[in-house]
């Protein structure tokens, strides 16, 4: 079957000849006037727009969007305060940049229609330390968005008034976990808050109820106001709404950024129709479908999933469509977006240890698990591709992952044991062999990894 | 004192045993009424949750209901409640107790749990037990026995940190012990109110460390040390003095103060090494100040009074107090008798009796100080509310004695005894004390002992035995942790031998013979014997007193009365 064409909906204007950042080429295409809609609109009738279409989370986890600003806590009496997390830096995830640095005042409107919609006064747009540019155009866009009356006292001639502030990170992985980015915009370390108490929902930003939301939610946020929640839940596959940017890295033709419906493309009509397929003479091996912190899929590997009529259908990696729920059923996840793809240059033990050497680094240090386990696990991995291997040491590996998952503060325990408990279970015979195969002929061109 | 409302209690389950807990009370807590240890580094009874360790990690479950009708759904096989355990483990310390909890400690998932975070704490922790101050009191040690695999499968070299770092005048670092749960953070900040600790760099090689140009110098700071569970604080003072196991622990009270602290004494062969705070959620919680723990060094200062003297000559204890009786009885009815603040209750008492066997007057010096709104109060004596309770004195002390000095001046006075006190510093002049004989029992040489006629080397706090009533008139016993000098008496033997001596009621010097006569005389004692008071204290009425213009201002549980 050949693969559906891309639908742009945030993307629309991205890399657009003649297309420009600043807030007239933005309003000369339309823009604002959701928002001038949306201020018409009584703040439920948004939420309930939102929670019609389905919308999940484009961050990571997939939470419904609409849900998430049903838990806020409205009646405490606190103000409540919107942070877009604009962190993005899960390796492999290169979509809210793009939005952020072509257009930013795409995201200006979807937080002003979701302040509108939560009766927000205050929105922080949180970013990362690794994106200067970045920040100097959010604060030109959000300059010219006040001068012009979407952003600050009496927004678009109303008596509602809402202030956006862009905060710099200092460049940490740990602060786009949701409640270590709150600390972090509280001028603390970023170490991420125990669950229960601390749901952002109720106590979050300054105790008070907080929603944070990604940027490419709140770019679809926009749109939803736009279409209407019931049209947008028409996009995509039922349960997965919508379209989602998937950035897409490694050994293929053409790596880069590409918009779909959510789920009505494979894997393996991304990679080898839309991506070009794998780079001349060599042949895919793996693929991280969701950002580094998924599992790995092994080509060649299948998946028996159960339908909902009882019948069971065997998928093959290739078969499984970037959606939410049948990622998660095949054991990954759709994540953030960002597919990584490996070919047979690779060695499984060496594209491990990049990966451990990446999260040792992140890990925040706050609970043992995850700060003693992630070094633990670079240390191992480190020294094997030092020339020290061992056949056990893949059993090891296994073994101090298991003991971190699920036993940490926050997500950042799965994240870092998820990449060794999947490439171990999955090419558990590369680590055994890795010590005798060490030197073993490497295809022409491959590079080392650590 | 009002009664304090009974706490709601609400039942939860622990291992199969139902336990009835006040809300509020978190995971650990209700474990530990019933008798099951649920291990943890990070939590800390009097501190913020932190939930960073790890090692609390428990099953969870609640009982099931109907979603839609509420009812609750019985397994058909036991025929009780069905109860839906979280399929991940939960920590306790951040696991408030609610109607019905049920918690499970003792499964294979919890144990393989706690094997991991014991392995996790041990991979880069130095294994220099047999050089490090803590061992014998150290929780990794213990919880290691305890919960860990008791095999290593580490093979990669460990991190290196700094060794020796002085966080300040009292308090060394070795950041490589360190097992980053933030306890020291965390009380700097919550109750020291010096937030100077924190950490730097981060994962495994996060550091604990000062702000820059700051440094830990608070008069708290050793209390981080107490709750360090590992080796990585030590005291400057006690550090390789030691070993804990070989040490004597005597309940005690810290002295410096009317907070009264509650103390443990740490001393092996008659020597003091140490004194850490004790436990008393009404009045120190598990907190003292660095201060008190300085004064186990008076026991061995060089000025220490160390042989009786009479007339200049060198004398023994006995042969002192004997010529004190002959000196002070033909005198009598021109007797000062200058009590002390610092005494016990029952020494106080002693005291008065002798006062008024002798016809004296009684007087107290005042010792005050701004407090600091934490352990240590205004009234730096113990025990002034102890002199108001025995009657040895009816109004709160000056710090100078200048009724005394009138007496001496008018010639009403001829002999002073001064339990401990120096009466130059207390206002008397020289020319004041030319004109009277003065007896002094103390410990310590100044300008008094210097001009005394008759000189009696007495104990301090950490070798008697007795009791003390602090700012909320709480009744607190403290007891003899070493012997006093040989060449020193104690100071009830010292007051109940002077007080037969001249003519008084005889008794014997041991604070539980004295306390039935107190518990007669006294009505606010009615009831009380000295083995009857609870470690924690005794609540004493101090109505009565309720109109004195206290110096104490507000501290960790205390609230002066309102003024009228």
């Amino acid at each position: 079957m050949p693969a559906p064409a891309q639908r742009r909906i945030i993307f629309r204007h991205i890399d657009e000849p003649g297309y420009t950042n600043d807030l007239a080429c933005y309003v000369r295409h339309g823009g604002y006037a959701t928002l001038r809609k949306a201020v018409t609109m009584a703040p439920a009738a948004i939420i309930d727009e939102v929670k019609k279409s389905g919308l999940r989370g484009r961050g990571g986890a997939g939470f419904g969007c609409g849900l998430k600003w049903t838990l806020v806590d409205r009646k405490s009496g606190k103000p409540i305060y919107l942070i877009v997390n604009a962190d993005e830096s899960e390796p492999g995830t290169f979509k809210d940049r793009y939005i952020i640095h072509q257009d930013p005042h795409q995201l200006i409107e979807g937080i002003m229609i979701t302040c509108w919609a939560n009766n927000v006064k205050q929105a922080y747009i949180y970013i990362r330390g690794e994106f200067p540019v970045g920040a100097r155009i959010l604060e030109k866009a959000i300059a010219e968005a006040r001068a012009a009356g979407y952003v600050g006292p009496n927004v678009l001639g109303t008596p509602y008034g809402c202030e956006i502030y862009v905060h710099r990170g200092a460049g940490a992985y740990i602060c786009g976990e949701e409640t270590g980015l709150i600390e972090s915009l509280e001028g603390k370390r970023p170490y991420p808050r125990i669950k229960p108490p601390y749901f952002p929902a109720v106590l979050g930003l300054y105790q008070c109820p907080t929603i944070v939301n990604n940027v490419e939610t709140l770019c679809h946020v926009k749109y939803i106001v736009e279409v209407g929640g019931d049209e947008f839940a028409k996009i995509g596959t039922p349960n997965n709404t919508g379209t989602r940017i998937l950035c897409v890295s490694g050994h293929v033709q053409k790596p880069g950024y590409y918009e779909f419906e959510v789920g009505k493309i494979t894997l393996g009509q991304l990679l080898h129709e839309v991506c070009g397929g794998p780079l001349p003479g060599r042949k895919f091996k793996a693929v991280i479908p969701g950002g580094s912190s998924a599992k790995v899929l092994r080509f060649g590997e299948t998946f028996t999933l159960k339908n909902k009529d009882g019948s069971a259908r065997t998928l093959a990696v290739e078969d499984i469509p970037m959606d939410f729920d049948t990622m998660a059923a095949c054991g990954t996840m759709g994540g953030s977006g960002g597919v990584i793809v490996m070919d047979d240059s690779v060695n499984m033990v060496e594209a491990l240890a990049n990966l451990n050497a990446f999260y040792a680094h992140e890990s925040c240090g706050q609970c043992t698990p995850c700060r003693e386990g992630s070094l633990w696990m670079k240390k191992i991995t480190s020294r094997m591709v030092h020339g020290q291997a061992r056949a056990e040491d893949g059993t090891l590996l296994k073994s101090v992952a298991d003991q971190i998952a699920g036993r940490t503060v926050c997500a950042f325990g799965e994240a870092c044991s998820w990449p060794t408990q999947s490439f171990v279970a999955k090419f558990g015979d590369e680590f055994k062999a890795y010590p005798e195969t060490k030197q073993a002929a490497k295809p022409a061109g491959a590079t080392d990894l650590v | 004192m009002s009664a304090s409302p009974k706490p709601d209690l609400i039942t939860v389950n622990v291992d199969g045993r139902d336990v009835a807990v006040p809300k509020g009370t978190n995971v650990i807590e209700a474990a530990r009424l019933v008798g099951v240890d649920v291990p943890y580094y990070c939590y800390h009874p009097k501190l913020s949750i932190s939930g960073n360790c790890r090692m609390c990690l428990v099953e969870i479950g609640m009982p099931a209901v109907d979603p839609a009708t509420k009812a609750p759904i019985v397994d058909p096989g036991t025929g009780k409640q069905r109860i839906n355990w979280i399929p991940r483990p939960q920590i306790g310390c951040a696991t408030t107790a609610s109607p019905g909890l049920h918690v499970r400690t003792n499964t294979a998932q919890i144990k393989e749990c706690r094997e991991g975070v014991m392995e996790f704490l041990l991979v880069n922790h130095p294994l220099d037990c047999p050089i490090c101050d803590q061992a014998g009191e150290c929780k990794l040690q213990e919880q290691a026995t305890g919960y860990g695999r008791g095999y290593s499968r580490y093979i990669e070299a460990k991190n290196v940190k700094p060794k020796r770092t002085q966080l300040g005048p009292r308090v060394m670092l070795d950041d490589e012990r360190c097992i980053l749960c933030s306890r020291c953070i965390r009380f700097c900040k919550e109750v020291a109110k010096d937030d100077v600790l924190g950490f730097i760099d981060r994962g495994s090689y996060s550091t604990l460390t000062c702000y820059p140009g700051r440094q830990l110098t608070n008069n708290y700071s050793l209390n981080t040390v107490d709750i360090c569970p590992v080796g990585a604080l030590t005291s400057t003072d006690f550090r390789f003095k030691m070993r804990v196991w070989f040490l004597k622990q005597t309940d005690s009270i810290d002295p410096e103060s009317s907070v009264g602290a509650n103390t443990v004494v740490w001393s092996r062969e008659g020597v003091v090494y140490r004194i850490t705070p004790r436990r008393n959620d009404e009045v120190n919680d598990t907190w003292m100040a660095d201060s008190g723990r300085e004064l186990y060094k008076q026991n061995r200062a060089p000025d220490r009074l160390m042989v009786a003297r009479v007339e200049g000559q060198d004398s023994t204890p006995a042969a002192a107090l004997a010529a004190a009786a002959d000196l002070l009885k033909p005198a009598a009815g021109a007797v000062a008798v200058v009590g002390s603040g610092r005494s016990s209750i029952e020494e106080q008492f002693v005291t008065r009796r002798m006062a008024n066997a002798l016809g004296a007057g009684a007087f107290l010096v005042g010792r005050s100080d701004p407090g600091d709104g934490l352990l240590i109060s205004a009234d730096r004596n113990p025990n002034v509310r102890g002199a108001l309770v025995t009657g040895l004195v009816t109004n709160l002390p000056s710090e100078r004695l200048t009724q005394l000095g009138e007496w001496i001046d008018e010639g009403k006075v001829r002999c002073v005894v001064s339990v401990g006190e120096d009466l130059l510093a207390a206002g008397l002049t020289e020319a004041q004390l030319a004109r009277v004989a003065v007896v002094y029992l103390g410990t310590h040489a100044n300008a008094t002992s210097a001009i005394a006629r008759i000189v009696v080397p007495t104990f301090t706090v950490l070798e008697r035995t007795g009791s003390f009533v602090n700012q909320q008139f709480r009744l607190q016993k403290f007891f003899q942790a070493v012997p006093g000098p040989a060449g020193a008496i104690d100071d009830l033997t010292a007051l109940t031998r002077l007080l037969s001596s001249v003519e008084g009621e005889y008794f014997p010097p041991e604070p539980a013979a004295i306390w039935p006569e107190m518990a007669r005389a006294i009505d606010v004692l009615q009831g009380i014997t000295f083995a009857g008071i609870p470690a924690t204290g005794r609540l004493l009425d101090g109505s009565r007193w309720a109109g004195l213009p206290f110096p104490e201002g507000p501290g960790l549980h205390f609230q002066p009365a309102a003024k009228p």
